[in-house]
């Protein structure tokens, strides 16, 4: 093995009903990577996602993070291990300032006592959300509110950051900013993104993963992916 | 600052004011015990209960009973009392917390109707509905006669002060901000890495043990401990102090708890059916004013109010 | 004292008690079922159908039948267009917000409650049942005759109990007939299944809403209507049967009506059998404790499927 392999799944399985969503993942990200997922709509993308960092139980199968087997622990616990994960739908606290927000995020991981203010401000400013550290997150826009919902990833400094479509629902400038942003952070963190923008797939992804119906149908450098026929033919549904 | 400011206020209240309100005014101090233990749950933590009068009951039962049965002093009995509401909560918390919203509520509201029926179960231990009073003559601590208007004041006082800070403190921890990042999206904050159930399940045992302690010393101070303190409609009036009040300010349970009492007392001289004003409280709140008067304050005029 | 006639009195004595319960209970999941909502004033709709009858009964006079007969038809439509009020005016503001309505409902149950103190009063009034014959209730036994019917001396019910039983039957028959049969039924158990689809098939769903807050606040008056000439109405008597329809409600499973049924009869029956052994004191602590109990580990109910 080249490298440490921060997160693997071995026949990760979540079944709703009848309804077999994810079949079967053997999953390998080492440490460093960029890594994204991708895939048609309901294609287990999300599932598979939510149960590395605990958000719905699995059905069968192991999950290991950083050496260890999370597979029973609870979400806080494997978010304490240096997992964070962003949502699809924007979730930020809209009671709250986005100041307010950030803390939440960093003061999870630090100890007692020690200075949230800087940790806060440096999350913020690398989104560029400084200037709007006191508003109320609720009454952001709605390309604010997913840029404040990756600085909240960002303040827990993960070792591994999950995205979940980040990208939906924001301008090409933004977009833009965003992959810069990402290019930056990937120095020293793990990346998982689920992606729907190609574009943005090929400009950031070390090695692509493709589901579909539940399962990984192909793996490989974007350049490979492109050219796999599997995969085109799962996108234009033959 | 605007809480010591209060304080202040109403130690120098007990100067000018006539005895009439000024023994009203002890008691609202109380009874805003109980709204402040009650909105730490319900305005910070989002979990609304419909059974805190266990909680009160427990405090007051747990001191009145240690006085009228084994003849302790009311202090050391003040805290069994204290002690009482906090086991309570434990163990209603570990139970309740395993349901939520809807079922919740209903959780709370049964086991606080079991534990008024226990209390009239018990009889000829509790006195049921009649209830029992606490003789003046024990009703001292370090000398000091808790029935004189004016040691009671400051008694009802003190405590409303620690209490008040407490709260404080609380809300402007990083503890109290978790609670509020549970009421707005509970599995937001746990995928940020807070073991969101030990924090609410803190919520209730602090929010109960507050509830027990104005329970303990409604008994100490007015000397009266009956069953009637456990039934459901004192279970509706910190929900409805707090929501008047303003849930999640740390000064609107004491507001609500104040309006109310005055407005009970003004419609009192039209119609004995007091809890007719507290019924149409409660539905003009819930339809035109869900943030309550602190809640309306902050959002219009004072953004910073904790 | 033979064993076999007490029981029979017994299980009539049951029945009746389960009969008006069922009746309100269903009214309860009804509304908790199709709305998500918990009408904590559903007990006082059952004291207004009880008072709403008195009044109407002493207004129109003549024989008792007359009474009885415009009483439960106008009481439960009165309560009914109340709660269809109540349902404009307050919770269709809320936006059906399960923790507003419940802090609603609660303000709703003071005001009806207090408002009936202070118009009707503090005191019990008695309606006069339409027919009160007493029945004796026959036992057999083994004489050297053979088989021989006699009446133990001191037993009886009356017919208008077995009325209150057939009646009760008759409504539960309605109501089955009304959602399984009928469109209104389908469109009911549509919303139920999901509000906002419905919606989007064209469905009025705030006007169903009201109509099943009525009909649920009906039910309870319809009970309440056939259970006063029994008891006497009274403006704190709505406080038990609400506790009592909560305990069916849950233990037979949230907004499932088969469950409520079920249930209702169960824990109807039961609550006289219950009494012999325990204080009713007693009784109710272990019947709350019950409720709760099942709430935190099976929340589906007693009865309802385990959820996959």
């Amino acid at each position: 093995m080249a490298a440490m392999m921060l997160l693997s799944t071995r026949k990760l399985s979540r079944h709703f009903g009848g309804l077999r969503a994810v079949e079967n993942v053997d999953f390998d990200l080492p440490e460093g990577q960029i890594r994204a997922l991708i895939g048609p709509n309901g294609a287990g993308k999300t599932t598979f996602v939510s149960m590395l960092c605990g958000r719905i139980p699995v059905s069968s199968g192991d999950i290991t993070f950083a050496g260890e087997n999370v597979t029973r622990l609870p979400a806080h616990k494997r978010i304490q291990r240096g997992m964070a994960y962003t949502f699809q739908i924007t979730s930020v606290f809209s009671d709250l300032t986005v100041q307010e927000n950030v803390a939440l995020a960093v003061q999870s991981r630090l100890e007692r006592g020690a200075v949230l203010a800087g940790e806060v401000a440096k999350a913020l400013a690398k989104v560029g959300l400084q200037d709007r550290a006191d508003q109320i997150a609720g009454d952001l826009a709605y390309g604010h509110q997913r840029l404040l919902e990756i600085a909240m990833g960002l303040g827990q400094s993960p070792r591994l950051l999950i995205l979940d479509e980040p990208t939906q629902g924001l301008s090409d400038g933004e977009v833009n900013d965003f992959i810069a942003l990402i290019k930056d952070v990937a120095k020293d963190t793990t990346i998982l993104l689920i992606e729907h923008n190609i574009d943005v797939v090929m400009a950031l992804a070390d090695k692509i993963t493709v589901m579909n119906f539940g399962e990984v149908i192909a793996e490989g450098t974007p350049q490979e992916i492109h050219e796999n026929a599997t995969v085109q033919t799962a996108y234009l549904g033959g | 600052m605007l809480h010591l400011g209060l304080i202040a206020a109403l130690v120098l209240l007990q100067f000018i004011l006539p005895a009439y309100h000024h023994g009203n005014l002890a008691r609202i101090m109380v009874l805003s015990v109980f709204a402040m233990g009650y909105n730490i749950m319900f305005g910070y933590a989002g979990l609304l209960s419909l059974g805190h009068a266990m909680f009160f009951t427990a405090g007051m039962y747990g001191m009145g009973l240690s006085v009228r049965l084994w003849d302790i002093p009311v202090g050391p009995a003040f805290v069994i009392g204290i002690f009482a509401a906090a086991a309570l909560s434990l163990v209603v918390g570990l139970l309740a917390l395993r349901t939520i919203g809807v079922a919740f509520m209903i959780v709370t509201l049964m086991f606080s109707q079991a534990v008024f029926l226990t209390i009239l179960y018990f009889n000829p231990i509790t006195r049921g509905d009649e209830g029992f009073v606490i003789a003046q003559q024990v009703r001292q601590i370090a000398g000091l006669d808790l029935s004189n208007p004016t040691t009671r004041y400051f008694a009802a006082l003190i405590l409303f002060a620690i209490c008040l800070l407490a709260v404080l403190w609380l809300v402007r921890s990083r503890a109290g901000r978790v609670l509020i990042a549970i009421r707005e999206n509970e599995e937001r904050a746990r995928l940020l890495g807070y073991d969101t159930w030990a924090h609410k399940l803190a919520a209730v045992v602090m929010s109960g043990t507050m509830a027990g302690a104005a329970g303990a010393a409604y008994g100490v101070l007015f000397g009266s401990v009956g069953a009637s303190f456990a039934e459901v409609p004192f279970s509706i009036l910190p929900l409805l102090y707090v929501l008047l009040g303003g849930p999640g300010t740390v000064i609107g349970p004491f507001v609500g708890t104040l309006f109310m009492f005055y407005l009970r007392d003004l419609s009192s001289s039209l119609t004995d059916a007091h809890m007719l004003v507290a019924g149409v409280v409660l539905i003009l709140l819930t339809l035109f004013a869900r943030r309550g008067i602190m809640g309306i304050v902050r959002e219009r005029w004072l953004k910073w109010l904790p | 004292m033979e064993f076999g006639p007490h029981l029979i009195l017994a299980v009539l004595e049951g029945l009746v008690q389960a009969s008006v319960l069922t009746l309100t209970a269903l009214g309860l999941s009804l509304v908790f079922g199709v709305m998500r909502v918990v009408n904590v004033a559903h007990g006082e709709f059952f004291m207004l159908g009880a008072v709403f009858a008195y009044w109407v009964a002493s207004w129109m006079g003549g024989p008792a039948a007359i009474g009885f007969v415009a009483a439960l038809i106008i009481a439960p439509v009165l309560a009914g267009l109340l709660a269809v009020a109540c349902d404009w005016l307050i919770l269709r503001r809320l936006d059906y917000d399960p923790e507003r309505t419940i802090v609603a409902t609660i303000g709703m149950l003071y005001v009806i409650q207090q408002v009936t103190l202070m118009t009707y009063g503090p005191d019990a009034h008695p309606v006069t049942p339409p027919f009160n014959h007493r029945l004796a209730i026959p036992w057999f036994e083994f004489t050297e005759n053979g088989f021989e019917f006699y009446y133990p001396w001191g037993l009886s019910t009356t017919s208008y109990k077995l009325f209150v039983i057939f009646a009760a039957m008759v409504a539960r028959m309605g109501i089955w007939l009304l959602m399984a049969k009928s469109k209104l039924g389908l469109i009911l158990r549509a919303t139920q299944l999901d509000g906002e689809t419905a919606q989007a098939f064209g469905i009025p769903v705030e006007r169903v809403y009201a109509f099943v807050f009525g009909l649920g606040a009906a039910l309870a008056a319809v009970g309440a209507v056939l259970i006063v000439p029994i008891q006497q109405a009274h403006y704190l008597m709505g406080h038990d049967p609400l506790l009592l329809s909560f305990i069916v409600v849950i233990i037979g499973g949230l907004g499932s009506l088969r469950g409520t049924v079920v249930a209702a009869i169960l824990i109807g029956m039961s609550n006289g059998v219950i009494s012999v052994f325990f204080t009713p004191t007693l009784a109710k602590i272990l019947a709350t404790l019950l409720v709760a109990f099942v709430l935190v580990y099976r929340p589906q109910g007693l009865f309802g499927a385990k959820p996959a």
